[in-house]
């Protein structure tokens, strides 16, 4: 007990506050009602999402709004492979990631280099062209057109299935989705969940964690520095630009999947652009490229207006306002990174306060 | 079993649907046509507010869509109230009913820039984008609790539904009213900004702000006219919008506002004959992909040309290309 | 002494204006080579033309007998061409240390999943990362200042840092960009230093510098350019009376 007391003084403060979040909330999911874990989990989901923008848009400063897009990918595929073909849902978790990364590579390679404001832009285009095309069901036609055209590609059956009920089902959506089941125990309570969204949160924070001080980690803060000077000191700044993109866009495909899995039903609702903004702002008002201040943001942000039900409608209009007073007063955010610490060779600190902000 | 795509013949059927009711493919075609080049030019009055704002600040001023939004609302509850139509003449009425709207949207654009914007002027640009967003989210869900979610419409008969024929083609004179009321004020505006003091202030500004001030030049003031000018026009769109299409909501300044900025995009941002050229664009691109190709798309189109402006020609059709300074 | 960098007929024009105009020199392995001319000369420009910050309009530059041109910036980095900014470009809410191992980053290899799982060869090369960063540090006198902040060192100090930078990328070529630019005195008679020791341990040094002191003291070679053409080329002692040089700088008499 003493050796874990020892080790838990060792580690940074910002950490620490994590891991007591976590215990206290191990704690609260035997205490509390269906009703709140239920918030909770939509908390830690929240919190995968934005732990993920924060790669994109806290790290690499990539303003990128148009995450719900990767989310829907994740959620779509987890949702269309259960359905189609029994995929159970938690095994096609690395799937929905590849599929998710996979379209951001497509889709960021040409826009990568945009300014700021353009990519914000473009990235809540490319977010609503997803949508539409869900609402579409643009698969759909576009699996007509080209069985068209090549007859042979597809079985009858299949075409005859994607005629009659569509494949991403425009407006419905997919439908009955089937419980996830871990090894025989089929999860379904929000206890369950609480317990698979909790140890996914837990497992994306400690490897996400690891990136912080790790070249990796280090060539997106350079970029979103100065990125003239990054690529003047030898960092391939379109590459790093790529890989944040491509890392969040998997994590969220993941996030997907375990979103599929707890509602049994998505429709293209769930995945617009108000989705996007509530993951970006979580990321800025918490803290850019702060883990601990991504996770606080996700429980202000999602849970919050769940204490204050009567101030529901207000909620976005509350975000909207909190956006701009922060801008002013807090450009950082709530809990902004702390420098990072390094283990320097022949460094002796005389001066404690060196690294203040 | 299809054996070609569906797409492909329900188009032709729709179009064979129109074709039919409207007599020939030509009159669909014009029709189509003049629709957009009337939602081309409400793109282009508030393209105009994007742009100028760009222009001497270089922020993408995300809550102008919602100003549109204002304005069309505003309008609704001044039409309804006042009841000036019926008292004064419709078209003096109207005229009236569009002073006092763009008055008020000016006002509260001025007052957006006061709060908003002004105290982030010398942070990074970034954190005014995100203030942007943040009002622009402000307003809408503002509008939302005010006058409530669903759509709400304008009262009817108050402008003529009667059509004019211009070369045997029916056009319904309101079409032609909002187009040629768009292109007054894009002329006013142009003139306004060649040909006055406070329009020269403007282009200085949007040029180099520091020497601008050190030629006497209150830049703090053209920023607040600027701030009250593309708002004003953004306003008068709306109620345009309002009195045209006849139903309003609180979302509407949202994609309205992304494809007037599409527009300013198409056209090169910080200009202002090409946010005129791009919008008038635009919505005949839109009209007549739409007619063509399908309605579901409408929005779609927007965005895809947004897209592939910024990959081909990021700077506009009018835009020049700026070197970036190491 | 063996030839490094060549620049040939080296020309850039950015919309009408002509910045760079025919420039042709050579830099020899080991030499401390200095760029000087009034303001506006295009001795910045040169520099981004070698860094591939640019592209030239026309002409060629060969870095060990290699083409530079149409290859990405930090890839010259990877050849073994590193630089300074004359406006101070240091990655300002960072460490001091983190700066420095911007530069070492393009002779590292672990990336992401590497970190995520922390291998066993992501742990040693960023401990051997850190060593090489701090022995830079130690190098150019920082290294006390290893935690803190960028933007909290006094501006030579900046200057200093950018060197570091630089250095830990492992050059063959360093370019330096007005180094002792808001230094005093002191700090730049240090640096006459810095930069003798970066030549004796084999780096090649081209720097711009407005401090003729500075120039004299460190270049065994001069190339002057004015209005973005190359006036004059020689030793020290040479362009100190170079008439042409010296018109340049004073101005001749009709003006």
């Amino acid at each position: 007990m003493n050796k874990i007391i020892e080790r838990f003084k060792k580690i940074e403060t910002n950490t620490q506050i994590i891991l007591a979040i976590f215990v206290i909330l191990f704690g609260l999911s035997f205490v509390l009602d269906n009703y709140w874990l239920d918030v909770i989990n939509n908390v830690g989901l929240y919190a995968i999402l934005a732990l993920s923008l924060n790669i994109i848009l806290g790290s690499a400063g990539l303003f990128h709004m148009g995450h719900a897009a990767f989310y829907a990918i994740g959620a779509y595929l987890a949702a269309i492979l259960n359905v189609v073909y029994g995929v159970p849902l938690l095994w096609s978790i690395p799937l929905c990631g590849l599929l998710a990364g996979l379209v951001a590579l497509i889709v960021a390679r040409p826009i990568i280099h945009l300014r700021g404001d353009y990519l914000l832009i473009v990235t809540i285009g490319v977010v609503e062209i997803i949508r539409i095309a869900l609402v579409n069901d643009v698969l759909k036609d576009f699996v007509l057109v080209i069985n068209g055209i090549m007859p042979d590609l597809f079985s009858r059956d299949f075409i005859k299935m994607v005629y009659s009920q569509g494949i991403t089902g425009g407006s419905n959506g997919v439908f009955g989705i089937s419980r996830p089941n871990f090894f025989g125990y089929i999860i379904k309570s929000p206890q369950d969940f609480f317990y698979l969204i909790f140890g996914f949160t837990a497992i994306t924070i400690f490897l996400f964690k690891r990136l912080e001080n790790s070249r990796f980690g280090r060539a997106l803060i350079y970029l979103k520095e100065d990125d003239v000077a990054a690529e003047g000191s030898g960092i391939n700044t379109t590459h790093y630009k790529l890989v944040a993109f491509v890392l969040g866009a998997v994590w969220a495909g993941m996030a997907g999947n375990l979103f599929a899995a707890k509602m049994t039903i998505i429709n293209p609702d769930s995945f617009n652009f108000e989705e996007s903004v509530v993951m970006f702002t979580i990321v800025i008002l918490g803290g850019s490229g702060s883990i601990l201040g991504v996770v606080v943001g996700a429980f202000l942000i999602i849970g919050l207006p769940e204490v204050f039900r009567e101030l529901e409608s207000a909620r976005m209009l509350i975000f909207g306002l909190a956006m701009i007073v922060m801008m002013i007063f807090r450009s950082e955010g709530l809990i902004p990174p702390l420098p990072q610490k390094y283990k320097i060779p022949g460094f002796r600190n005389n001066n404690r306060n060196g690294g203040e902000i | 079993m299809p054996d070609f795509g569906l797409i492909v013949r329900q188009n032709q059927r729709k179009q064979d649907f129109y074709a039919k009711n409207y007599g020939d493919i030509m009159e669909f075609f014009f029709q189509q046509l003049t629709n957009g080049l009337t939602v081309g030019s409400i793109y282009a009055l508030i393209a105009l507010g994007y742009t100028m704002v760009y222009g001497v600040l270089k922020l993408i001023n995300f809550a102008h869509g919602d100003l549109f939004t204002i304005g069309a609302f505003l309008g609704l509850t001044l039409l309804t109230s006042l009841g000036l139509t019926n008292n004064i003449g419709t078209v003096a009425g109207v005229i009236v009913l569009a002073i006092m709207v763009v008055a008020l949207v000016a006002i509260i654009g001025a007052l957006l820039e006061k709060t908003a914007y002004r105290p982030l002027r010398q942070s990074n640009r970034l954190s005014a984008v995100v203030s942007a967003l943040g009002a622009s989210i402000f307003f809408q869900n503002a509008i939302m609790l005010i006058y409530g979610a669903r759509v709400r419409v304008f009262p009817q008969n108050i402008l003529p539904s009667t059509a004019v024929n211009i070369f045997g083609l029916d056009i319904p004179v309101v079409r032609i009213g909002v187009f040629i009321c768009s292109l007054v004020m894009m002329a006013g505006l142009y003139l306004f900004i060649q040909k006055t003091k406070v329009g020269t202030a403007i282009r200085a500004a949007a040029i180099d702000q520091g020497a601008a001030k050190l030629m006497g030049i209150n830049v703090d003031r053209v920023i607040m006219i600027v701030f009250m000018i593309g708002p004003a026009l953004g306003g008068a769109a709306g109620l345009m919008v309002g009195l045209y299409y006849g139903k309003i909501d609180f979302t509407m300044g949202w994609i309205y506002g992304l494809k007037a900025f599409t527009a300013a995009i198409l056209g090169g941002i910080g200009n202002i004959p090409g946010a005129m050229l791009g919008g008038i664009l635009l919505g005949v691109i839109e009209a007549l992909g739409a007619a063509y190709i399908s309605t579901a798309w409408k929005d779609g189109i927007a965005f895809l040309v947004l897209i592939l402006i910024l990959l081909i020609r990021p700077t506009g059709i009018l835009g020049e290309r700026v070197a970036e300074k190491v | 002494m063996s030839l490094l960098l060549k620049l040939q007929n080296v020309t850039k024009k950015f919309g009408g204006l002509t910045a760079v105009n025919d420039v042709s020199f050579e830099i020899d392995k080991g030499s401390v080579v200095g760029l000087i001319g009034p303001n506006g000369a295009g001795k910045t420009t040169v520099f981004n033309l070698i860094t591939g910050n640019y592209a030239p309009t026309s002409g060629t530059i060969d870095f060990k007998g290699n083409s530079v041109l149409k290859i990405a910036p930090n890839k010259i980095v990877k050849m073994g061409i590193a630089r300074t900014f004359q406006t101070i470009r240091l990655f300002q809410n960072m460490s001091v240390i983190e700066n420095v191992l911007a530069g070492c980053h393009c002779r590292m290899k672990s990336g992401s999943i590497a970190a995520m799982l922390r291998l066993p060869s992501q742990k040693k090369e960023e401990e051997e990362a850190l060593k090489k960063a701090a022995e830079t540090l130690d190098f150019v006198g920082l290294l006390h200042e290893a935690e803190n902040l960028a933007k909290n060192l006094s501006y030579g100090q900046q200057r200093l840092l950018e060197i570091a930078r630089a250095h830990a990328s492992d050059p063959e070529l360093i370019i330096l960009d007005e180094p002792a630019g808001g230094m005093n005195d002191q700090e730049t008679s240090d640096l006459v230093n810095l930069i003798g020791k970066i030549a004796e341990s084999g780096i090649t040094v081209l720097l711009i510098e407005h401090d003729m002191n500075l120039v004299m003291k460190a270049c065994h070679k001069l190339i002057v350019l004015e209005y973005g053409t190359k006036i004059a080329e020689g030793v020290p002692e040479e362009i100190k009376n170079n008439k042409r040089v010296i018109e340049a700088y004073l101005g001749t008499d009709e003006d």
